[in-house]
């Protein structure tokens, strides 16, 4: 089996979407002719022609709105936004618009409509290019909000938003798109349900909550800390809306400590959804506080090297976390 | 000169009360008029004020003790004041505790640790004291390896390996929950259980509830009651039509008044008009003779919240209207229902009138409440058809049971009571 790239499995799966259903299309800045700033979208130009993989201006309200209105009219639109950073201006668009369409039309009206944005940090981006901003787009009934953390998982779900009947917000974990690596087989079709979490280690000493980059940095975590006898168990979320809280509880259930990682700053963040979570129905199980492992409470991820490593949550960091919770 | 608290006459001829809770304990301070105790009578439990500012220098009766009213139940004073000779309660056979020297506590080894448990267990975690619960680990025996010495999860587990095949007790025999990790003389208090189980009883598993003082009150009553009076029931029913018709002409203007205008006072008027009729049935047996009431002091019994059953009296029913009565139902109803009856507002009855019929009873056969020689029950008011002039009819109609003390009363005179109730009932209102 062919190991590849996560950004590798996102245009696999846009590939096989577009050649899977003559609806679907891709609309964002520089997918076309450029094959995307991140490659993503490399070869599908050539492949679907012009109408299908259309480079739009940089207007991400347009991207949307057009995104939305292709939707109503029965298309399967793969939105890009180039940067997490830039979805704001899009933000009425999917808050308002495509989030509420199905609500405000009694089932009539469906957006099935794909949003895609790498986020994060830690690649030198500065404060516009590093946002994590999935704790806005959690909050929204009538949106999905999935992040994968490895190739197979993002084709899977990619694929599986594409045909999902809801708009989807679908993150990417940029820093991850080329380092992040992994197994993905090539001549069966992969669909991984939008939903479920999956505990991808097991262990009985303390459960980790993380989805995205944080995910592939809790999974080094727990090995650096396998030498020093620690079982950690480890969960990726992959679908922060809706969120599967039975999962979650049974992990609680077995190891009684949570420590929740996100690299999005703390307060308000989505780590406060988990945590509320296993306080209310996990309280009888626990044998610690829970815990949470986030980005500081400033502005943004500071481009100066020394502060970016400052800011970002990374395996040492979470190591250390760990062992804090394991003494407890 | 320290100040006694005594048991209150809690109303005219309550001769004892029972010391259901002490609010303070020995050596602590209180304000004059604060809550001291709790003092339960045959029906109402009420707040006894301290009756000065001070230290509570002794307490007399423990809780669950029953004395006469005027009977020393503590003393209040400053600390160093003697308690007057002769007041005090005789000596307990209990021996005396010798104080220990400081020698004699080091050089004891820490084997056995004191019955109040003094080690600080830290902080417990939720999953830990759940464990300790469900599996009846003793967490004073389980070595903490947390921080600060804290007992894990992890601990407790293995404990729990390490002792396996122990007696567990049985899940009925620990407290509930919220009394985790209590000695059970703190939990239930220290008085032995006053009657022996049944050995047929014992055998069977179950639960024992424990006696709440009104329940043990009906209890004696009801038994008490049939062994006094041959109980005989009689039926009838009663044409409700011209009630209804009443009642719903009246009822606005009476809410307008503030007045909640109940079924339970028409029934009252009625029980009233029969009483008049018939004073047999509004008397009380004694040995000297039958004793005919001059009043009519109606007694109504109301379901408590929490269970059991409390009868307030309205008093002189003979001199009250309708709407008399039916304010004094719901002021008399409001007060029971909240606990706030005085002990005098539940004595003196003539005669008692119950409602079985809420949950859909149509006829009982109530006890009486001695020493009256009668009770009414009300069943439920249903739509029958009834046979009127050779004529179906559709009717609200309701039963009405009269057990009446056979020793006063016979057949004939009983149902001349209860048919004098359902004439007036079916001709409301009274001309």
């Amino acid at each position: 089996m062919a190991e590849i790239t996560l950004v590798e499995a996102i245009r696999q799966a846009m590939d096989e979407e577009l050649a899977h259903d003559p609806n679907a299309f891709i609309i964002g800045e520089d997918v076309g002719v450029r094959g995307g700033v991140f490659r993503s979208t490399v070869g599908l130009f050539d492949k679907y022609g012009e109408d299908r993989v259309i480079d739009s201006p940089l207007a991400e309200l347009t991207i949307v709105g057009v995104g939305i209105g292709a939707a109503l009219y029965g298309k399967r639109p793969i939105c890009e936004i180039q940067f997490a950073d830039f979805i704001f201006p899009a933000f009425n668009q999917i808050v308002s618009e495509a989030a509420k369409m199905t609500y405000r039309s009694n089932g009539e009206w469906t957006v099935p409509m794909v949003v895609r944005a790498p986020y994060g940090g830690g690649i030198g981006g500065g404060l516009y290019h590093s946002q994590s901003v999935e704790a806005f787009f959690a909050h929204v009934p009538g949106l999905k909000v999935v992040i994968p953390s490895n190739p197979y998982d993002a084709k899977g779900l990619l694929k599986a938003a594409v045909r999902d009947p809801n708009p989807v917000i679908f993150l990417e974990p940029k820093k991850g798109y080329r380092l992040i690596k992994g197994e993905v087989p090539e001549d069966e079709e992969i669909i991984v349900p939008i939903g479920p979490a999956k505990v991808s280690r097991e262990g009985t000493d303390l459960s980790v909550f993380a989805y995205g980059m944080m995910h592939h940095y809790a999974l080094e975590a727990a090995e650096m800390v396998a030498k020093e006898g620690l079982d950690v168990e480890v969960v990726d979320l992959r679908t922060l809306y809706p969120v599967d809280r039975e999962t979650i509880l049974q992990s609680i259930r077995k190891t009684s400590k949570a420590l929740i990682v996100h690299e999005d700053n703390l307060t308000g963040g989505y780590g406060a959804e988990i945590a509320a979570t296993i306080a209310e129905w996990g309280f009888m199980d626990l044998d610690a506080p829970v815990r949470r492992l986030a980005g500081p409470d400033v502005p943004g991820v500071p481009f100066s090297h020394p502060m970016q490593d400052w800011f970002m949550v990374n395996p040492d960091k979470i190591a250390e976390a760990i062992r804090e919770l394991a003494a407890f | 000169m320290p100040t006694k608290v005594i048991m209150p006459k809690l109303g005219e001829s309550v001769v004892e009360g029972t010391v259901t809770a002490w609010m303070k304990k020995e050596n602590e301070v209180i304000e004059e008029f604060e809550s001291l105790l709790e003092v339960t009578t045959d029906k109402v439990t009420t707040e006894v004020p301290s009756p000065a500012a001070g230290t509570i220098l002794k307490i007399v009766a423990p809780e669950g003790e029953t004395v006469e009213a005027g009977t020393v139940l503590a003393w209040i004073g400053e600390p160093g004041d003697e308690i007057p000779e002769g007041e005090q309660p005789p000596a307990q056979d209990h021996e005396p505790h010798e104080t220990p020297d400081a020698e004699s506590i080091t050089d004891e080894p820490v084997m056995v640790r004191p019955a109040g448990r003094d080690r600080d267990l830290g902080y417990i975690s939720p999953v830990v004291a759940r464990l300790a619960r469900d599996k009846n680990v003793d967490l004073d025996k389980v070595r903490g390896t947390g921080m600060d010495s804290r007992i894990t999860k992890k601990d407790v587990l293995a404990y729990l390996k390490d002792h396996k095949g122990e007696a567990e007790i049985p899940i009925w025999e620990t407290p509930a929950d919220g009394d985790l990790f209590r000695p059970t003389e703190l939990v239930f208090g220290k008085q032995k259980p006053e009657t022996q189980p049944s050995p047929a009883s014992s055998a069977i598993p179950g639960e024992t509830l424990p006696l709440s003082p009104m329940r043990k009150r009906i209890a004696e009553h009801m038994v008490l009651s049939k062994h006094t009076s041959p109980h005989v029931t009689t039926v009838m029913e009663a044409d409700l039509s011209r009630v209804m018709a009443h009642r719903a002409a009246g009822k606005a203007e009476a809410e307008a008044r503030g007045i909640h205008l109940t079924y339970t006072a028409y029934f009252l008027a009625a029980v009233t008009a029969g009483l008049k009729a018939v004073p047999l049935a509004n008397s009380s047996w004694t040995d000297t003779g039958i004793r005919l009431h001059r009043q009519i002091n109606l007694g109504m019994a109301v379901a408590m919240p929490d269970g059991g059953l409390i009868v307030p009296v309205i008093r002189g029913a003979e001199e009250l209207s309708l709407i008399g009565l039916a304010r004094q139902v719901n002021e008399l109803a409001e007060r029971a229902r909240t606990g706030k009856l005085s002990p005098d507002e539940v004595q003196g009855g003539t005669f008692t009138l119950t409602n079985h019929g809420t949950k859909g009873s149509l006829f009982a056969t109530p006890v009486i409440n001695q020493p009256q020689s009668g009770i009414l029950g009300t069943g439920m008011i249903q739509k029958r058809v009834v046979v009127i002039d050779d004529a179906i009819a559709i009717r609200p109609m309701v039963y009405l049971s009269y057990t009446f003390d056979h020793r006063i009363l016979d057949g004939a005179s009983a149902d001349s009571f209860l048919a004098a109730v359902v004439d007036a009932l079916q001709n409301w209102p009274p001309a």
